[in-house]
């Protein structure tokens, strides 16, 4: 458990370090998307029978939170590998799954930190509300346990910055913007209304949503079963990873 | 027995290369011991197979007696690697890597130990400063520090004084030496030859992932015993057609092999009876750098002993 714990609080430490650019850029990242967007919107559209600047104020919350929650993971992995510095973590006596925790638990981490200081600069703005908090919670701790575990998973598998950058790009990117942060769903056509359906980012800002407002596109409990079921699918692919010690143990 | 280290036909390939090629021995509880060949013979693959960052194909390794697969947790523990590449974590000062990679190995509270271990390496002034600002002596003295925080019994040290100054590498042998006495068993990795001669007590000579010498270094040298005779004759000398046969020729140099030092007298005495004229004269022993060079060079596996 020492190791466990050590290896949680080297990462947890690399990113507190730094935390200028890791927790505050991110913050006023999404404090200008909210100030561009409500001024914008907020007199032509309602969601839900909610004001828009309220609306929108979870999505950016959720989807900074699980930008960070990848970025952590990813970056931390790729820049020890870089260096030559992640032999440190592969020579002690840590295992596979203390490795695997450690880094999600750091994302999940960097992803609360991050939402808590969207939270506290946007609440100004308007009150969303707090209708379940311990959905907001759950949702929170999954979508970024999922996130830290693909984190995982692009960090090992890219041997350079740009191709992380690539997967960060082309694939965390679309999925987050297009998940219906700025949008319900139902504002879309038919045919991307169904497209959306199978992106499962959609299903955490919907949920972490619903504990806000009490409403939401789709039931909670189908949000939280598909989350519940990508959280266990990537955590098994990312411990077979690790186990396998593709890339890392060649 | 328990061995320290123990090597039974440990065969790695990366793809089409055969990086080791079926590698068996063992090391005996406080040894020093030596790894030597060239670039690419397969000694970085050795140990990194032993401390677990490679995945051997087929054979086994333990270290005292724990496999390095199975019983990961056991062998690492038992296990200081010091890597050869001058690697940091740019987050973190000195004592910050040290206390980290204490937890790692499951020690909390190791201030003593490591203050222990800063003082011996000369690192205590720089105790608290961040690994960047380090210059690159000192950073290699931090991975040394590093291998040493959970006290293994053997040290495994990946060519640690490349790139390395005269006074530090004197330092470095100095405290290793004393980690040796102690009961520590070192294993060692050098392209420096005269270091190896100096340090261990017996060594192994990798070539294209075979082993091709094991024996101990006075063994190894005693097989190279005797004497290196190298004559140069003034200009337009030549050498008697009884002696040409027996000695090799190169850069205006004959060199003789000579199996005792009573052998110079009579060869000296031919050259005189020529009438030969000796520009210089110059008598050597063989040296770790001849046998290594003859086996490298040589028939493969014809000192190949355990």
């Amino acid at each position: 458990m020492v190791g466990f714990r050590t290896l949680l609080y080297k990462e947890v430490l690399r990113f507190w370090k730094v935390s200028f650019q890791t927790i505050a850029a991110p913050v006023l990242t999404a404090l200008l998307y909210l100030m561009i967007f409500s001024h914008v919107l907020e007199e032509h559209v309602q969601v839900h029978g909610v004001a828009y600047t309220a609306f929108l104020i979870p999505g950016l919350v959720m989807m900074s939170a699980l930008q960070n929650a990848f970025a952590n993971s990813s970056s931390s992995l790729i820049q020890s590998k870089v260096t030559g510095s992640v032999v440190f973590v592969l020579l002690p006596p840590i295992s596979y799954a203390e490795f695997f925790l450690a880094y999600v638990v750091a994302a999940v981490l960097r992803g609360l930190m991050v939402a808590a200081g969207v939270l506290l600069v946007t609440v100004w703005f308007a009150r969303p509300g707090l209708a379940a908090p311990l959905w907001i919670l759950c949702f929170m701790v999954l979508g970024g346990g999922i996130m830290g575990g693909l984190g995982m998973i692009a960090g090992i598998w890219a041997d350079k910055f740009d191709q992380l950058a690539g997967f960060q790009n082309f694939l965390i990117m679309p999925l987050t913007m297009l998940s219906g942060v700025f949008y319900s769903i139902h504002s879309l056509p038919s045919f991307w209304q169904q497209v959306s359906h199978f992106n499962p980012v959609f299903y955490m800002i919907d949920g972490f949503r619903y504990g806000f407002f009490g409403v939401s596109d789709v039931a909670p409990e189908t949000s939280l079963a598909v989350v519940a079921g990508c959280f266990v699918v990537v955590s098994a692919a990312t411990l077979l990873l690790l186990r396998s010690g593709y890339k890392l143990r060649t | 027995m328990t061995f320290a280290v123990s090597i039974d036909r440990l065969e790695k390939r990366f793809g089409a290369l055969l990086a080791l090629g079926g590698v068996s021995f063992d090391i005996a509880e406080g040894e020093f011991f030596g790894l030597l060949g060239p670039n690419g013979a397969g000694k970085t693959t050795l140990i990194s197979c032993l401390a677990g960052l490679c995945r051997a194909d087929s054979g086994r390794l333990a270290v005292l007696g724990h496999d390095v697969v199975r019983d990961y947790r056991s062998a690492r523990r038992l296990l200081g690697v010091v890597p050869q590449e001058l690697v940091f974590d740019p987050f973190f000062s000195v004592r910050e890597t040290l206390r980290i990679q204490s937890g790692y190995f499951g020690i909390r509270d190791n201030d003593d130990w490591i203050d222990e271990i800063l003082a011996n390496l000369d690192l205590t002034g720089k105790a608290d400063t961040n690994m960047r600002r380090l210059s690159g002596g000192m950073k290699r003295r931090v991975l040394v520090a590093q291998a040493l925080v959970h006290r293994p019994p053997v040290i495994v040290l990946d060519e640690p004084t490349a790139g390395v100054d005269v006074e530090l590498r004197q330092a470095l042998w100095q405290f290793i030496r004393r980690l040796n006495r102690s009961g520590h068993t070192v294993i060692l990795t050098t392209h420096y030859l005269e270091e190896a001669e100096a340090l261990c007590g017996r060594i192994a000579m990798l070539k294209q992932g075979r082993i091709v010498a094991l024996d101990s270094t006075s063994n190894l040298l005693a097989a190279f015993a005797g004497q290196t005779l190298r004559v140069r004759l003034a200009p337009g000398q030549e050498l008697p057609p009884a002696l040409r046969v027996r000695g090799g020729y190169s850069d205006g140099t004959w060199t003789f092999q000579l199996a005792s030092l009573g052998e110079i007298e009579p060869l000296l005495a031919e050259l005189r009876l020529a009438g030969s004229r000796i520009d210089d004269l110059r008598l050597t022993q063989a040296d770790l750098e001849d046998v290594f060079l003859s086996m490298m060079h040589g028939a493969g596996t014809a000192g190949a002993r355990s």
